[in-house]
């Protein structure tokens, strides 16, 4: 017989209606052999009584339903966000405040530095708050005229380079006549590149090709520390090339002993057909194990709202924008949801704009009267922009929701101001309205698209504040209850896996978020004050601490 | 002329359908010695007609003639570049973008990239579906998008319809591009000079194309000096029924100049003055004015 250990709490919310909080967890083989009072547990044997959480307040393991791995990656090149931010080794970085702050943060990342030809790469630059900066070329030109630099903004959308960087790129030139890429007075590029095509010639120079996009071995274990240091014990990366080598490094580091954290990539749906790729995922799933969840599709229908390739619905932009972009067509959309209902492969979207919803939703009736499929829980992901009509008919449909939480507080001003106006924006992300209409709905932060961490996705579906303080869309506020659920068994139900994981109970994997303040009686706008002493993963305890 | 130094790439777009793949196989079956290098979106089984196939490997396939083909999944620039280092490097490169794409993003994009030459956007459209295509509720806008941004389109499957209905797609899709040259097709069957600038002036493949009746070429060669930037204008934006153009003059500044036309769209750039003066022009055999045109020279 297996040991058994019993944990002591100072209280387990299990999410489990039917004992919604106790005092002790016995852990058995990695999975949840019982929860209750210690003398429920005794019951089942001779145990270990371990005292570690005993003074902590322990909640399933966080599930973080849309992420991508990238975000380990990216911790190696230098933060230039607005915010405070921690990296995978728990240092807070301050954000950069200002344009100089920024520059002055490169400067010294750039003596530090010792072969001259290495570029010096940057990331999560946002303008927006240092009063719509332009950045140049010149003014990265301070930090070097010899080194090439690249700085990505938060969004992924645009790259701002210095002169040695366009020159590489063979941008260094007068003449360009490119809509991605506005040129000075002086008739060269300004140094801020538009979008992949913008960026394509220069991003290679300054270490952002596509291949940032698949994880690395060093990427996908800082990857894991920062799921620790945020209490996610399962967490998705949603949209991989999947490409053989990099499956190979995923199946080898999650194999790993002392690897904290269950991995579930989903497949995207780009540069193959629907049948190649269905059939490619179908071979995949063979290879899952219990830490790498292969064997989902991630299809991509529009762009992002803040870069206006989002599409949107009549009346379109606030701003009078043009409308957006469409990834996928129609016909290749209802072609992989017709194969991948037919051979139970779980497909997730990418809608941003209402349009891209609408789209989705139109094509999926048809495929499911085609292939009949109970229980399929494709999910719309981010969905930002969908109206309660089109909740209604994703409730008909049987699909779940993963709503961009996080996105709501980072750009919800923009939003108003700018790119939907005020009545859309309030009611973008529509967390009361998804539940009251009983669709399956989750949170998430598409880290590094802003940061990691469900206890802050959470506090920004409860609050619905913006970054300048104002709180948008009262109605569409969801309780601390509700968030909590949705950070645990919402996810986890959009992921097929809520029969496993998600809650405390009997037969479940042993995955526990260790909290050391119980957020059920923190108010709803103390949440980012929860601290997260570690996480417990198949009944492997990680603290922080330890990292 | 295929010792200029650049390597041209042309974009092929129009929605799902329209016969895109069926046009790039027309054109790699009657490549004729020009070395064709394909980039697909998307790799499907019916990419490349199996039969063309000599090999598969890497995810790259060749073609009998020392064409090859392959995906780009998403990193057209890497892609472009990988082909460009070949050996022997191709002599055109044809990118077949998704149904979805904005053919100009592509082409735009091309003109950034430092020894390949944007010959120009051909796209293509399915004259049967075309006018409900343009209204559908989601794509509608994209491809009216793909129409405005053609140098030539390619009305295709014109064997699918009264002649009545082309005529009316046709008048329909001037007004919609005004600046595009309009070539009429049936199974995406197109003289491969129409969609190739490489292949203008070379000789006839030896398989003679079912449209080869539809065009006509007409050599100018100027016995002097001439305004080289004025020919090309007016060449691009008169009514001589021209679909492309492309040849050498001597500049009235002396220079030896290399002008390229297609459809409306023109480019003159400077040449090794080794090249002999002679600008091949193709037109549509019923619309083309020989006469007008040789008045140019």
């Amino acid at each position: 017989m297996n040991p058994i250990t019993i944990y002591a709490a100072k209280k387990i919310i299990t999410m489990n209606p039917n004992q919604t909080t106790a005092s002790h967890v016995a852990v058995q083989e990695g999975r949840i052999l019982g929860v209750g009072s210690l003398e429920d547990l005794a019951g089942w044997g001779d145990y270990k009584l371990d005292q570690t959480f005993a003074e902590k307040i322990l909640l399933p393991g966080f599930v973080e339903g849309h992420a991508h791995t990238m975000e380990g990656t990216l911790w190696r090149y230098v933060y230039c966000g607005y915010f405070d931010r921690m990296d995978p080794n728990g240092e807070v970085w301050e954000g950069a405040n200002s344009l100089d702050a920024m520059l002055t943060r490169l400067k010294q990342a750039e003596t530090k530095m010792t072969n001259p030809e290495t570029p010096l790469s940057g990331w999560a630059l946002d303008p927006i708050y240092m009063g719509n900066t332009r950045v140049s070329r010149q003014d990265l030109d301070k930090v070097s005229k010899t080194r090439p630099i690249g700085v990505l903004h938060a969004s992924g959308h645009i790259l701002n380079v210095n002169s040695k960087a366009l020159e590489l790129g063979g941008l260094l030139k007068n003449g360009i006549n490119h809509p991605n890429i506005p040129l000075g007075e002086d008739g060269y590029p300004t140094g801020e590149l538009f979008g992949p095509e913008g960026m394509a010639p220069v991003g290679h120079h300054v270490g952002f090709d596509r291949a940032l996009s698949d994880s690395d071995e060093q990427g996908l274990r800082d990857f894991a520390k920062l799921c620790v240091r945020t209490g996610v014990t399962t967490i998705t990366d949603l949209a991989s090339r999947l490409e053989d080598d990099c499956v190979e490094a995923m199946l080898k580091v999650t194999s790993e002993n002392n690897y904290p954290a269950r991995i579930v990539p989903l497949q995207v749906f780009l540069g193959a057909t629907a049948k190649d790729t269905v059939e490619k995922v179908k071979r995949l799933k063979k290879l899952a194990t219990d830490r790498l969840r292969l064997g989902r599709i991630k299809a991509i229908a529009d762009g992002s709202i803040q870069g206006f390739s989002a599409r949107l619905r009549w009346p379109g932009y606030y701003n009078g924008a043009p409308n957006g972009l469409w990834y996928t067509a129609p016909e290749q959309l209802a072609e992989l949801y017709r194969l991948a209902l037919a051979d139970g492969v779980q497909v997730h979207t990418h809608t941003n704009g209402d349009e891209a919803t609408e789209m989705v939703l139109d094509v999926l009736g048809p495929a499911l009267k085609e292939v009949a499929s109970p229980d399929h829980r494709f999910t719309l992901q981010h969905c930002q922009l969908a109206d309660t009509g089109q909740f209604r008919r994703m409730k008909k449909l049987g699909m779940c929701v993963n709503l961009f939480a996080n996105h709501h507080f980072f750009w919800g001003d923009e939003h108003y101001r700018l790119t939907v106006g005020p009545e859309r924006a309030m009611r973008m992300n529509a967390c009361r309205t998804a539940l009251d209409l009983g669709v399956p709905m989750a949170i998430h932060s598409d880290a590094p698209v802003t940061p990691l961490g469900p206890l802050f996705t959470a506090w920004c579906a409860i609050n619905r504040k913006t970054v300048s303080g104002r709180t948008q869309g009262e109605h569409e506020k969801i309780s601390v209850d509700e968030a909590l659920y949705a950070i645990t068994l919402g996810a986890a139900y959009t992921l097929h896996m809520d029969t496993e994981i998600g809650s405390i109970e009997v037969g479940k994997k042993a995955d526990f978020a260790v909290l050391e303040q119980d957020p059920t009686k923190a108010s709803g706008d103390e949440f980012n004050a929860i601290k997260v002493w570690g996480t417990v993963s198949g009944g492997r305890v990680f603290p922080v601490a330890d990292l | 002329m295929s010792d200029l130094d650049y390597l041209p790439v042309t974009v092929i777009g129009g929605y799902l359908g329209a016969g895109k793949t069926t046009l790039v196989n027309y054109l790699l079956r009657n490549a004729n010695g020009l070395r064709l290098a394909v980039l697909v979106n998307e790799f499907g089984e019916l990419a490349i007609d199996k039969d063309l196939i000599e090999t598969e490997e890497d995810g790259l396939i060749s073609i009998s003639g020392g064409c090859v083909c392959c995906s780009f999944g998403g990193d057209l620039i890497a892609a472009l570049e990988n082909l460009s280092q070949m050996q022997p490097r191709p002599d055109h490169i044809l990118i077949e973008s998704s149904g979805v794409a904005k053919p100009s993003a592509i082409f735009d994009s091309i003109t950034l990239l430092k020894g390949f030459a944007a010959d120009g956007v051909v796209v293509l459209v399915d004259t049967e579906t075309i006018r409900e295509n343009a209204n559908d509720k989601y794509m509608g806008d994209t491809i009216l998008a793909q129409i405005t941004q053609a140098d030539i389109l390619l009305l295709n499957k014109c064997d699918l319809v009264d002649p009545q209905y082309i005529s009316e797609n046709a008048n329909w899709l001037t007004r919609q591009n005004p600046k595009a040259r309009l070539v009429k097709t049936k199974h995406s069957v197109a003289a491969p000079e129409v969609v190739l600038e490489s292949f203008l002036g070379r000789k006839k493949t030896t398989e003679p194309h079912q449209l080869a009746d539809q065009m006509a070429s007409v050599n100018l060669i100027p016995t002097t000096s001439l305004d080289a930037t004025n020919l090309a204008r007016t060449l691009a934006e008169g009514e001589f029924g021209l679909v492309r153009a492309k040849g050498f003059v001597t500049d009235i500044s002396g220079d030896k100049m290399l002008i390229q036309i297609v459809g409306r769209r023109w480019a003159v750039t400077t040449a090794d003055p080794k090249f002999k003066d002679g600008v091949v022009c193709l037109g549509l055999k019923d619309q083309m004015k020989p006469i007008d045109l040789k008045s140019l020279a």
